[in-house]
């Protein structure tokens, strides 16, 4: 029997109080979703349950009951503390997949403090901007990834401490850097939690828009509430179950539902913190004999692309359950799925800015392949008029999804910018920046972004943030940037560039240019594609016209082209 | 010649994909299945070798396994020579 029975009986009688009642929480009491994934596991009688199995290269293992994450996230706060950290400052976690990010969230969390998780793989400049809106206090990092930091640390007077979780002596600190074991330190028996409250700041995640820098989304500890549901109803985790989300805690998946949700139910969950391959990742799930399998669509179409073979070396019998997060899962991946493993990835549609799952499909429903699924009970969703902003009450006519504001993990602003934050409603509604269509059974179906943001591999990369990286390379005198279809990321970036006279337009430049964007940036954002023009398609007034290339690109209608410059 | 082209390939790798904290990269080391080069930056690797090399190489041979080390790189640029 699944966790959520029957979906239409739910929406019957749903109420976000049954999450608040299992989680022992009334209106105005203390709500800490550190204390909640640790100390109240603990107390529930799991302490010596393995919280987390960690696997990285060369087979490497760590094992953490949820009474060493309890210890180990009270050391770790106790450590911030006595830095002289506060409740309310922001501590980025910089790191790749290792014990120490999970179970450091869950720390920062503690103190009140803020936790910014930023993926490992952003290059100098990614960082600086994303640290610069946030004036992060304190940035915990590995020896890997501290370059990065040093370099741009001039430009960061606000940012006071860089915390080292895996210093070896071998080489002196430096400048405002101070070293932490977690696994060596004193641990920490007891730590006073912060007593925050549903509305007290919890997590900072950064995400892109069409225009202008990356945004600090605001979440607040009071999120627990969907994300604990929606990880029991959805994921439908039991107690027995070995749990793997593949995603990186550097984005909302890997915090909403690779800490937040199987740890506030006291589910034992396992990380590969290894790079991709299709032998790697089913020898992980055959070794540690994973029960529910939560992944993107940008992996299970590279595990098609492997081929059914592959699948046969090993022993998967142990998946009862698979989803999917990220951008819309195709039809297809979802049919090979239920032919090679025996049972379908469910797609579960949401975002950064939702914290929770929204629309998706459910275990025991109807999956119609390639649809988005339904509303989670107590999310009122509906497709709205794109000019009246009105629900369209037409089935299978296109238009932009709303959401009704309210549930508990949405986002409370984007930090410092609350301006752009009132742009995303409209009508009473929140607009995520999709087009969907919902057919006659009331299910939702993907048809495309209502922006020119790319979403590569499950990420959303900003258009103008390339743009703009792409002018700083000495080459570059013009860009524009665009989505090109993929088959395995859905979409990956495309450039269009002139140059500046007296450089070549050759293949050594398209790589110079590749790369000089795959640091500065991350390797999201490095163009796949770099294609040189003598000139760029631009209104009279100069602006750069993005969607004539889009559409181009995609091989679309162009539209109006009235306002193009004549060459 | 051989050893030339894997001291290239190494060095670029190296160069492009390593910091200084990631020693001992060797012609064996994992180089996508243990996190050093991700998927995306595969792409800019596999543009560096047709540029070096003069040669196209299919998508479809762009495998996460035949780029998973300096070794398995090698016999995969000589295929296309």
């Amino acid at each position: 029997m699944s966790n959520i029975g029957s979906y239409e009986e739910r929406l019957k009688n749903f109420d976000w109080s049954i999450a608040e009642k299992e989680l022992g929480y009334k209106d105005g009491d203390n709500i800490n979703i550190g204390w909640y994934c640790s100390d109240r596991i603990c107390q529930l009688g799991k302490a010596d349950k393995l919280a987390l199995i960690w696997e990285g290269l060369g087979e490497k293992e760590k094992q953490y009951t949820f009474n060493d994450v309890r210890l180990r996230s009270n050391t770790i706060a106790s450590f911030l503390k006595d830095l002289g950290i506060q409740t309310g400052d922001r501590v980025c976690l910089f790191m790749d997949k290792i014990p120490e990010l999970y179970i450091g969230f869950l720390g920062i969390l503690k103190l009140g403090a803020v936790a910014q998780p930023l993926f490992s793989a952003f290059g100098d400049e990614s960082l600086h901007v994303r640290l610069d809106n946030a004036e992060t206090t304190a940035i915990i990092t590995q020896r890997k990834h501290v370059s990065k930091v040093r370099k741009i640390l001039d430009k960061m007077p606000y940012l006071k401490h860089i915390i080292l979780v895996d210093y070896d002596g071998s080489k002196p600190l430096r400048e405002r850097e101070i070293a932490f074991n977690m696994d060596e330190a004193e641990q920490v028996e007891k730590f006073e939690v912060a007593p925050t409250k549903a509305e007290s700041h919890s997590v900072l995640h950064y995400t892109s828009g069409t225009t202008g820098q990356p945004k600090g989304v605001k979440h607040v500890h009071y999120s627990l509430i969907s994300q604990y549901l929606t990880t029991k109803w959805v994921l439908d985790l039991q107690d027995d179950d070995i749990y793997w989300c593949t995603a990186d805690p550097g984005w909302v998946t890997g915090t909403s539902y690779g800490i937040i949700g199987p740890w506030s139910i006291g589910i034992t969950q396992c990380v590969l913190d290894t790079g991709f391959s299709a032998e790697n990742w089913y020898k992980f799930i055959q070794k540690r004999k994973i029960t529910m399998w939560y992944s993107a669509p940008t992996a299970i179409r590279s595990l098609m692309k492997a081929g059914e073979d592959s699948v046969k070396q090993f022993d998967l019998s142990s998946l009862r359950h698979l989803a999917s997060v990220g951008e819309p899962l195709n039809a297809e991946a979802v049919i090979w799925s239920e032919k090679v493993f025996g049972k379908p990835f469910l797609d579960t549609y949401w975002q950064t800015e939702t914290g929770s799952m929204m629309l998706t499909n459910y275990p025991g429903m109807k999956i119609k392949p390639g649809s988005m699924g339904k509303p989670f009970p107590g999310i009122i969703a509906t497709v709205l008029d794109t000019k009246t902003y009105e629900p369209i009450n037409e089935t299978g006519k296109p238009g932009l999804i709303g959401f009704k504001p309210g549930w508990p993990a949405m986002m409370r602003t984007y930090w410092r910018n609350e301006e752009t934050y009132q742009k995303k409603f409209e009508n009473g509604w929140y607009l995520p920046g999709d087009r969907a269509y919902i057919d006659n059974d009331g299910y939702y179906w993907f048809i495309g972004r209502d922006d020119d943001v790319i979403n590569t591999g499950g990420h959303l990369v900003s258009p103008f943030e390339v743009e703009s990286a792409l002018l700083e390379h000495e080459a570059v005198a013009e860009s524009a940037v665009v989505a090109k279809p993929d088959e395995v990321n859905m979409e990956v970036v495309k450039a269009f560039v002139t140059l500046k006279p007296g450089f070549v337009a050759d293949d050594d430049m398209e790589l110079k240019i590749m790369n000089f964007i795959r640091k500065k940036l991350s390797p999201l954002a490095m163009p796949q594609e770099i294609e040189y023009r003598d000139s760029l398609p631009k209104t009279r007034s100069g602006k750069i016209m993005r969607r004539v290339l889009h559409a181009e690109e995609w091989g679309e209608e162009i539209g109006d082209i009235s306002t193009l410059e004549d060459d | 010649m051989e050893e030339n082209m894997k001291d290239i390939i190494l060095e670029y790798v190296i160069e492009e994909y390593c910091d200084e904290e990631d020693d001992d990269v060797t012609y064996d080391t994992p180089l996508i299945s243990g996190g050093l080069v991700d998927s995306f930056s595969m792409v800019s690797l596999k543009r560096f070798l047709e540029n070096k090399y003069k040669i196209s190489i299919p998508d479809a041979d762009a495998s996460p396994e035949a780029f998973d080390t300096v070794n398995s790189i090698e016999e995969l640029v000589k295929r296309f020579l």
